[in-house]
């Protein structure tokens, strides 16, 4: 056996070999976001790179939070911090699935062994006003990855379509480790002492830690008012961006490509991380969770269109029932009916 | 003739979809091939995997026949002069490329035309299918598509190779960027390449030498291997399950099954739990041992040829060990806060943002509750309305537990389960606890008209409160289902209210249940009137449709029931006229008395109509002829045996006695004539067949009995 196929031993090594698997077909190698997202699909180079039609291909680790999920370090299957690896084909190729399977065999599956499925999931984020269609890819019965064909994102039909891929790292890894607990996962080993450091011990902390803050101790009012003021420094820049839109009738000035847009979408993203709080903390009513995800939802929205227009100078039509060329094209189905 | 091969290669076609896309294809393939010519009797054969919809099709012509065509010319008036063509009989022979000489004379009411005959050559098949079949493939309707290129095309999932093949020529058609050629896929992971089909007929054997099967015999195939696994484990059965079986049918293009194991100490854990993780959540099967108690294995198909070394396995096992684990997790946890405590939580919980929270529902449900006890318990019928109540009070508590958070599919029986392993209260006696989780348990029942209703009868009047109050709710809000919009599934509720009643054979009327129902929900009273109207019609919609797919009665059946004088609200009793009217209706006395009746409300809507006084009762002394007498004596006389009849539910009896005044009114129709002059005379007899008609409509409007014959055209005789 070609010992670079072997089983990867740790959990740093397969982070790492799915890298470069992917660094070799032609991707960028982000590095994780650096605000507090609840999952890969929300960190800009996906959010936003997605929009427009400028092709892209990017791959990173996105450490992905969600508060209520946090279960004091106790559960063995669940997190409040767990590790996405996020790539976005932008335009899909042909052969993405080939593709895809190929980037399983290079973290040392072999597929031949293995009972792989395509079951159908389809994958809605109401809070980016995003959705696409797709798959969990199914590896022996495990859900190993999201595979995504996007459609829409901040309520704009994309030109082209991106495939995005999300890997559950820690649910990879025990598979490959054969671990019942993440916990247990060896994170690294020392080459020169054959010491280990699990899972565990990088990160049972940090779940502990901040469950107790998630559930117990986070200042819900100071959450609300952090919310409000991310909320509104928000607004404000998504405001003055559209004035500067209306002022020009030839938007090609520096004034509108150097507009902070990008800082808009990090308070953005501090919003959705505040709110995630505030609902592992409890705080929000049912009644008003709808409210609170349609606020996030109109920032998100706001700046998905407002970064098309920057791109393009202009701002996006209206894009509820898809793209413009598709409905001129899409075949008819009267046409069948007539011959019956 | 020809064998036509079409393939439409694909990503993963969702499973749920593939049956459905299947017959479409084939359906629209053959009414192609047949209105274009193509084919007569189209012999045709479908080939499905997640992967790929086919249709095989044989006898299929090389071309369209040719066809004769006349074309009609200019008028022979113009044509010809002085018996020589002029102009425009040269320029049409011209146009159809004929001789003068083989042009022809057609009459017409417009007068004569010069005319020719022309054959229309007929198209080759593979020129008609490349330019007509890809929109076929566009058409086909899809729950939910996608699109994937710039050009727009939809499909479910993004289309990566066709064939489409005439024995074995290429058809040149294209869709989506993808030009048709003669080459398939195989099995992603058995044998991940290219393989040509050298003809039409050769697909199914082709794609089998590369690891994909059709859909029967991959069906074939999981039975076998299910079976085969089960039998390594003595007195084993896998639990039959269509519904997962179609499913992993359709997930797999070369299925094999692996038997695993789990740690027996999961059994503590109810089995509700365990098979739905099972089913629902990993499609594994679940087996059980010789007593019919679930064991600790499962099944699970693969897709794949096998697992010799046991790593799938053990992989599924790990799974599935993880997820029970979860499962005994929030059973543990949900222990800690009793049922009985979490009604109060349920005060956080919206059930809907305009009618307030569960806690609310709860209140009102129980209220509801009580008093529907309350009628079944005074019409006689064994019931225990303190555990309805108690049940009605705990019913929605398990709503906070983190197990119905997870699976929330087990909503209610999470709360039975509970109720029977807590001490709800102290002074309970453990059987009266039992029969309290019961109904609890129960009472989301019936989910289809498949499904059985509640098992108890307490179960059954929850169950039904609980659907009335959602139902009332809805309509109060302006929420009522329209078309084939139905978001809070109310229908299926209604429908669910139905059968609940008509299989307890509950004495609750539609009326009933929802007057109250809507009592407990705000609004002025006018409105509560106003949704209570359409309240009403909906749910006598619901009962048609209970009579007529349930119970499987005629439409002029249903039809009859529910037009009659009877209260159309009293489901038991409406079901047992339905039946009674099918059991006599095939009965000659039934038919001929049914057309009289037809002919009688004809009579009767005509005279009512022209503005004549029809009395309320006849008046014999006034009659004249035999016949009226002796029909107005039987009416007397049978009336009060239909009613005596009617109070014991004797309704076949009735319907028997009221088809055996057949004969005195057909001779009264022979003898006697209804519309005559002396007008006190016109109105004894009107009032005669007035009473006739009210008092034997009691069961059913017979004049709604469709009965083949001509009975319309005698009734328009008067």
């Amino acid at each position: 056996m070609n010992p670079s196929k072997s089983n990867p031993s740790t959990f740093q090594e397969l982070i790492l070999r799915l890298q470069s698997f992917w660094a070799d077909r032609g991707c960028v190698l982000q590095q994780p976001y650096d605000v507090e997202v609840g999952a890969g699909t929300m960190a800009p180079e996906t959010f936003l790179r997605v929009l427009g039609p400028q092709p892209y291909k990017v791959a990173y680790v996105q450490p992905s939070r969600r508060p209520a999920d946090g279960r004091y370090g106790e559960n063995p299957n669940r997190l409040y911090k767990h590790t996405q690896l996020q790539v976005i084909l932008k335009p899909p190729p042909e052969n993405v699935q080939e593709v895809y399977l190929q980037s399983l065999a290079a973290t040392g599956i072999d597929l031949r062994q293995h009972d792989i499925k395509f079951e159908e999931d389809n994958w809605e984020s109401p809070t980016l006003g995003a959705w696409g269609i797709g798959w969990q890819v199914m590896l022996d019965g495990l859900e190993v990855t999201q595979f995504t064909y996007f459609q829409q994102c901040g309520g704009v039909d994309l030109f082209p379509i991106s495939a995005e891929l999300t890997y559950g790292l820690e649910r990879i890894a025990a598979f490959l480790q054969d671990k019942d607990s993440i916990y247990d996962i060896v994170w690294s080993r020392d080459p020169e002492t054959n010491r280990i450091t699990t899972y565990g011990d990088v990160r049972l902390v940090e779940e502990q830690q901040f469950s107790v803050y998630n559930f117990e101790v986070a200042d819900v009012e100071k959450a609300w008012r952090h919310f409000e003021l991310y909320e509104s420094e928000c607004r404000a820049l998504l405001n003055k961006q559209a004035a500067l839109l209306d002022k020009m009738h030839a938007p090609d000035g520096a004034g509108l490509t150097q507009f902070p847009l990008l800082p808009a979408y990090d308070l953005c993203l501090n919003c959705s991380h505040l709110f995630n709080i505030l609902d592992a903390r409890g705080a929000i009513s049912v009644t008003e969770r709808v409210g609170v995800i349609a606020r996030v939802r109109t920032l998100a929205v706001g700046i998905a269109k407002a970064y098309v227009a920057q791109q393009h100078g202009e701002i996006p039509g209206e894009t509820e029932a898809g793209p413009a060329v598709q409905k001129k094209s899409r075949p008819k189905q009267e046409k069948m009916s007539a011959m019956s | 003739m020809s064998n036509f091969l079409f393939e439409i290669g694909c990503e993963e076609i969702p499973a749920r979809m593939i049956d459905n896309a299947s017959a479409e294809l084939s359906r629209r393939v053959r009414e192609l091939l047949i209105h274009e010519r193509l084919a007569d009797a189209v012999s045709l054969q479908e080939f499905s995997t997640p992967r790929r919809l086919a249709v095989i099709v044989s006898g299929v012509s090389q071309a369209q026949p040719d066809i004769e065509e006349q074309v009609m010319g200019p008028s022979l008036k113009v044509a010809y002069k002085d018996g020589r063509p002029a102009a425009p009989a040269v320029a049409f022979a011209g146009k159809v490329g004929l001789d003068l000489s083989k042009l022809e004379k057609v009459t017409t009411p417009k007068g004569d035309y010069l005319a020719a005959k022309i054959i229309r050559k007929g198209r080759p098949a593979s020129e008609v299918l490349a330019e007509l079949l890809p929109r076929e493939i566009g058409a086909i309707y899809w729950p939910k598509n996608m699109y994937w290129r710039n050009t727009g095309e939809r499909f479910v999932r993004p289309v990566r190779w066709l064939i489409a093949m005439l024995d074995d020529r290429v058809v040149p058609l294209a869709f989506a960027g993808i030009h048709a050629s003669s080459k398939s896929r195989g099995h992603r992971i058995l044998a991940d390449r290219t393989v040509e089909i050298t003809a039409a007929l050769k697909f199914a054997e082709t794609l089998c030498s590369v690891k994909v099967l059709d859909q029967s015999a991959r069906r074939e195939r999981i039975r076998k291997e299910l079976d085969a696994a089960a039998r390594s484990l003595s007195g084993a059965r896998w639990r039959e399950d269509k519904t997962l079986l179609d499913s992993v049918v359709n997930l797999t293009e070369f299925p094999s099954a692996i038997l695993g194991n789990f740690d027996r100490e999961f059994l503590e854990l109810p089995e509700e739990v365990l098979v739905t993780v099972m089913r629902d959540h990993q499609k594994y099967f679940a087996v059980e041992d010789a007593s019919g108690k679930l064991a600790p294995h499962f099944l699970a198909v693969l897709n794949t040829d096998g697992d010799p070394q046991g790593i799938i396995r053990h992989g599924h096992e790990r799974v599935l060990r993880a997820r029970f684990n979860d499962a005994r997790f929030f059973w543990q946890t949900d222990q800690k806060v009793p049922l009985r405590e979490r009604v109060e939580l349920l005060k956080h919980v919206t059930f809907q943002k305009d009618l307030g929270s569960y806690y609310d529902k709860t209140l009102r449900v129980q209220r509801l509750c009580s008093w529907l006890s309350e009628i079944v318990r005074q019409s006689g019928m064994q019931i225990r309305p303190g555990v309805v109540h108690k049940a009605a009070c705990l019913a929605k508590a398990d709503l906070t537990t983190e197990l119905v958070k997870e699976f929330t599919e087990l909503q209610g029986i999470v709360g039975g389960l509970y109720a029977r392993a807590q001490q709800l209260d102290p002074d309970l006696p453990e059987n009266t606890r039992f029969a309290i989780a019961d109904a609890i348990y129960d009472h989301y029942k019936p989910q289809s008209m498949q499904d059985s209703v509640p098992r108890t009868i307490e179960g059954a009047v929850l169950s039904v409160g609980d659907k009335a109050d959602s139902i009332a709710g809805m309509f109060a809000l302006g929420l009522q289902p329209t078309g084939s919009k139905d978001p809070f599934a109310l229908r299926r509720q209604a429908n669910g209210i139905v059968k609940i009643v008509a299989e307890w054979k509950l004495p609750l009327t539609i009326t009933e249940i929802f007057k109250s129902t809507r009592a407990g929900y705000p609004g002025s009273d006018s409105e509560k009137t106003k949704t209570l109207t359409l309240l009403y019609s909906f749910m006598r919609e619901r009962q048609e449709f209970y009579l007529r797919e349930a119970k499987g009665f005629d439409y002029d059946t249903v039809r009859a029931v529910m037009a009659s004088s009877a209260d159309p609200d009293n489901i038991v009793e409406t079901i047992a006229r339905a039946e009674a009217v099918a059991a006599v209706r095939g009965s000659e006395d039934f038919k001929q008395i049914s057309i009289a009746f037809k002919r009688i409300k004809n009579i009767l809507s005509q005279v009512r109509d022209a503005g004549v006084d029809i009395g309320t009762d006849f008046d014999l002394p006034v009659m004249q002829e035999k016949e009226e007498k002796i029909l107005a004596k039987e009416t007397r006389r049978v009336s009060s045996q239909v009613e005596q009849l009617q109070k014991e539910g004797r309704y076949i009896d009735a319907l028997t006695e009221i088809s055996k005044l057949r004969p005195a009114v057909d001779s009264f129709f022979d003898k006697v004539m209804v519309m005559v002059e002396d007008a006190g005379l016109r109105k004894t007899r009107l009032a005669l067949l007035a009473v006739l008609l009210k008092n034997f409509s009691t069961i059913a409007d017979f004049s709604e009995i469709v009965t083949e014959g001509k009975e319309s055209k005698e009734s328009t005789k008067q």
